[in-house]
């Protein structure tokens, strides 16, 4: 039923889409309590990681999601390495991670590797052994896999130890470190494993759409997009990037029939939602739907 | 002794705040540092615990010599900590609270959990296992510190003002907790302005002045010394307390 | 090593560039000062300008320059009210809020300019846009040496304000103890907005001095929020000196960078600083160890 409408095919993979980004910002915001302004930089790494990949070493698209994955989580070991070796917090570790994407963008817009400001072409290659797929349905299935694999990690680091630690520098870093938790390397965990899932939604981008460039990659649209979800949702919780990523779908899809497609008109209204939401649901809807419970 | 502390020193900006401190802690015992307000009691925890480097002199810790050392590996070495300002987990519940602690000693989530249960009916917390620590009055959120605390399994325990904001009945109620602690075998050092907790609980007592040592001995001993009557007690609380205790 | 000839108009260029970026630094440090507040919305409050003064002259004639007497008003009202009733609202304290709130804000702005005035690249044309004055070797354009004053000038009647008028004591007092000023019978939410307005009527100055030389489209503001954050970090958070020694710092790399890395990689050189800056020496060159 689902597959046979392509409307309802195309606004699910959207979803699921969406729903990674924010299963990924949310691992290092939501549960480690570090709100990244910049994650497109791992985004952008894994997508290239992809592109390049394959366009220049010829490697098979399935074998592109280790490297990806050792990438986002390198890039992440990387940033937070500097960053929290010198103890950046709060609005300044935002603006640094704002500043490495914007570096990353620059650089691959200027390295003929990564095809410089003219992006690069996947190659169509139709076939499932290709990552490519003849109807999206297939595409559908490696979404949702790489989402249940975002939700099985959530749920790993609400039932673990380093979970626990995760968040308790979250709540409170110093009282974390008088009970015995290294919170350097709690934290630099948390941004090479958010990297990581972050590279696979690069990844699944460059599939899916055949194409990436610097802007798409590295830019803020994607740094944003990852942002909101969690924020409706509920951050720091195993739903919320998920329940977060279908309401802005909804709100999405009702406003373009108001406005004809005008450009700029989601995105405007996206925006409104999250000040909105900061100002009245700060815990995300399903922050508001546990107190009422 | 459990603890050595040699000829400790720090300076904030052109203030001595902690200088030439020396002390040492015999093992399975309470003892007390008492001491006016801003003579560096808390900077000494600091030093001892590793939240803050010493300008000048050692810490060693059951004789292994830790100075420097960053706080979470002193905790790992047995010796916790908790703060002055009570700084919870607010969103998290009790008995995750405790469970952070108990996890340095129990990487499986359902034995930290258990063990939390267990520390949390150590101090009287048991009842309040599933509340959110956000929502306990502040003598529960001492108890919480505590119990985080010792959830790690120390054997050396720094308590920094445990029992302040505390009013006389809840202070009554923790004190057995408290010599429960150093009679299960935690050794015990407590910053305390609480001067009936100091006589009742503690075998020792050290007394700190403008960041020096000023006198060392039993809690009657030290309360009856000039040097503290002057600097810290005032002549009518010693009278009073010579008094109460003689 | 470089020829004096390019050497000195690369030099000359930056510096007019980095007065404007400094007049727009200067906001955003008085805002942090202040309010302790990262105002991500600092580049779409710019891109809002610039729009305001290209309006005001496509449709009521009025010269970029003479616009500033509208544009300054119009923004410290905007800053005001949007401090007053949304901002100010919404923090409830936490930093993280208030960064996530002024995103959301910059992001409703730069769309609400994508929706209303597309998202075509739009210059003004006055009468010496393409006048040139010779300095020494070098030919200046006009409208950035007009710019270089025109900053310096508002820069200037800013720190007089600060510093003398009952106001600024204010502002000052607010910056530097909240409690203490609310004891003193201050009214520090009027004081915080009065500030963000300042902070964004330093923008419409700006925009004034920037559209003859420069262009406007919806994402425009994106590319100065992340120099003009440079700039504030690189002088020191809350310093008004550190913003103008910065800002010209910043013009001046930027000019030189792109004259030896070509344009858009020269860009590159400012966020490398940025984040050395913030690794190493996070209270900038004059701002007060945190």
């Amino acid at each position: 039923m689902v597959a046979s409408s392509g409307f309802l095919l195309n606004a699910a993979i959207m979803v699921l889409y969406t729903a990674l980004l924010g299963l990924a910002w949310n691992i290092l915001a939501g549960f480690g309590g570090q709100f990244s302004f910049g994650h497109a930089v791992f985004f952008g790494t894994g997508a290239y990681a992809a592109a390049v990949l394959q366009a220049k070493l010829g490697w098979n698209a399935w074998a592109t999601l280790p490297a990806a994955l050792l990438l986002g989580a390198a890039v992440g070991a990387f940033i937070g390495a500097l960053s929290f070796r010198y103890g950046l917090r709060g609005s300044y570790f935002a603006l640094v991670t704002l500043a490495f994407a914007e570096v990353f963008r620059i650089l691959a817009n200027n390295v003929d590797f990564t095809g410089a400001g003219v992006g690069i072409m996947v190659k169509l290659k139709a076939g499932p052994e290709n990552f490519q797929f003849a109807t999206k349905t297939g595409y559908l299935y490696v979404i949702l896999a790489f989402v249940l694999a975002g939700l099985v990690v959530g749920w790993w680091l609400k039932n673990s130890r380093y979970g626990a630690w995760l968040q308790a520098v979250r709540d409170n870093e110093d009282s974390a470190a008088a009970l015995g938790v290294n919170v350097f390397r709690v934290k630099l965990g948390a941004i090479a494993l958010s990297g990581a899932l972050m590279a696979l939604g690069g990844v699944f981008y460059a599939q899916y759409f055949q194409y990436i460039d610097p802007g798409l990659a590295y830019g803020p649209g994607v740094s944003i997009e990852a942002l909101l979800a969690p924020i409706v949702g509920g951050l720091g919780t195993l739903w919320g990037p998920v329940l977060g990523a279908v309401l802005l779908q909804l709100l999405g899809e009702g406003t373009r029939g108001l406005f004809e497609n005008a450009p700029g008109v989601s995105l405007m209204l996206y925006g409104a939602l999250l000040v909105l939401m900061i100002t009245f649901m700060p815990s995300g809807v399903l922050g508001l739907l546990r107190r009422k419970a | 002794m459990i603890l050595e502390a040699e000829k400790l020193s720090v300076r904030f900006g052109g203030l001595a705040a902690v200088d030439d401190v020396s002390l040492a802690l015999p093992r399975g015992k309470i003892v007390a540092l008492i001491g006016p307000n801003g003579a560096g009691k808390t900077t000494v925890f600091n030093l001892i615990s590793g939240f803050v480097r010493p300008d000048h002199g050692r810490v060693r810790l059951e004789g292994r010599d830790i100075t420097g050392i960053p706080p979470h590996e002193a905790c790992r070495l047995g010796m916790a900590r908790t703060f002055q300002i009570v700084q919870p987990f607010g969103a998290q519940t009790v008995r995750e609270n405790i469970a952070v602690g108990a996890h340095l000693r129990h990487p499986s989530r359902a034995s930290a959990l258990g063990a939390a249960e267990a520390v949390a009916a150590r101090v009287g917390l048991a009842v309040q296992l599933d509340k959110l620590a956000a929502n306990l009055t502040i003598a529960g959120r001492k108890r919480l510190e505590l119990a985080r605390a010792l959830a790690t399994e120390p054997r050396l325990l720094l308590l920094d003002e445990v029992l302040a904001g505390l009013n006389p009945r809840e202070i009554d109620e923790v004190l057995p907790v408290i010599r429960g602690i150093r009679d299960g075998g935690i050794s015990v050092l407590m910053v305390e302005h609480v001067l009936r907790a100091v006589m009742n609980l503690s075998d020792e007592a050290w007394v700190l002045s403008n960041g020096r040592l000023i006198a060392h001995g039993t809690p009657r001993e030290v309360t009856s010394d000039p040097a503290v009557v002057e600097a810290y007690l005032g002549h009518g609380t010693a009278a009073r307390m010579r008094a109460a205790y003689a | 090593m470089f020829e004096l000839s390019i050497l000195w108009p690369s030099l000359l260029n930056g510096l007019t560039t980095g007065a404007v970026y400094a007049l727009i630094a200067l906001g955003l440090t008085l805002i942090y000062g202040v309010l302790h507040i990262i105002n991500f919305a600092h580049g779409a409050a710019l891109m809002m300008a610039l729009y305001g003064v290209y309006y005001l002259q496509r449709s009521l004639g009025l010269d970029p320059y003479v616009s500033i007497v509208v544009m300054v008003p119009a923004m410290f009202a905007a800053g005001y009210l949007a401090y007053r009733y949304v901002i100010g609202v919404a923090s409830h304290g936490r930093d993280e809020n208030i960064l996530l709130v002024t995103l959301g804000l910059a992001i409703v702005l730069e769309n609400l300019a994508l929706f209303l005035f597309k998202s075509d690249t739009r210059t003004i044309d006055t009468a010496y846009t393409f006048t040139t004055v010779p300095i020494g070797p070098a030919m200046i354009a006009l409208p950035k040496i007009v710019a270089f004053f025109g900053a310096g000038a508002t820069a200037g009647v800013l720190l007089t304000i600060m510093r003398t008028t009952d106001l600024g004591r204010a502002i000052r007092a607010c910056a530097k103890e909240r409690q203490g000023a609310r004891l003193v019978g201050i009214d520090v939410e009027h004081v915080f907005a009065m500030s963000f307005g300042i902070g964004l009527a330093c923008l419409g100055a700006a925009a004034c001095f920037l559209l003859p030389a420069y262009y406007v489209n919806p994402t425009v503001g994106n590319g100065f929020v992340l120099i003009a954050f440079t700039i504030v970090v690189l002088g020191g958070m809350g310093s008004f000196a550190g913003a103008l020694v910065g800002g010209l710092l910043i013009g001046v790399v930027e000019s030189v960078g792109s004259l030896w890395l070509g344009e858009s990689l020269g860009q590159i050189g400012i966020f490398l600083i940025f984040i050395a800056v913030l690794l190493f020496r996070p209270q900038g060159l004059f701002g007060a160890r945190a």
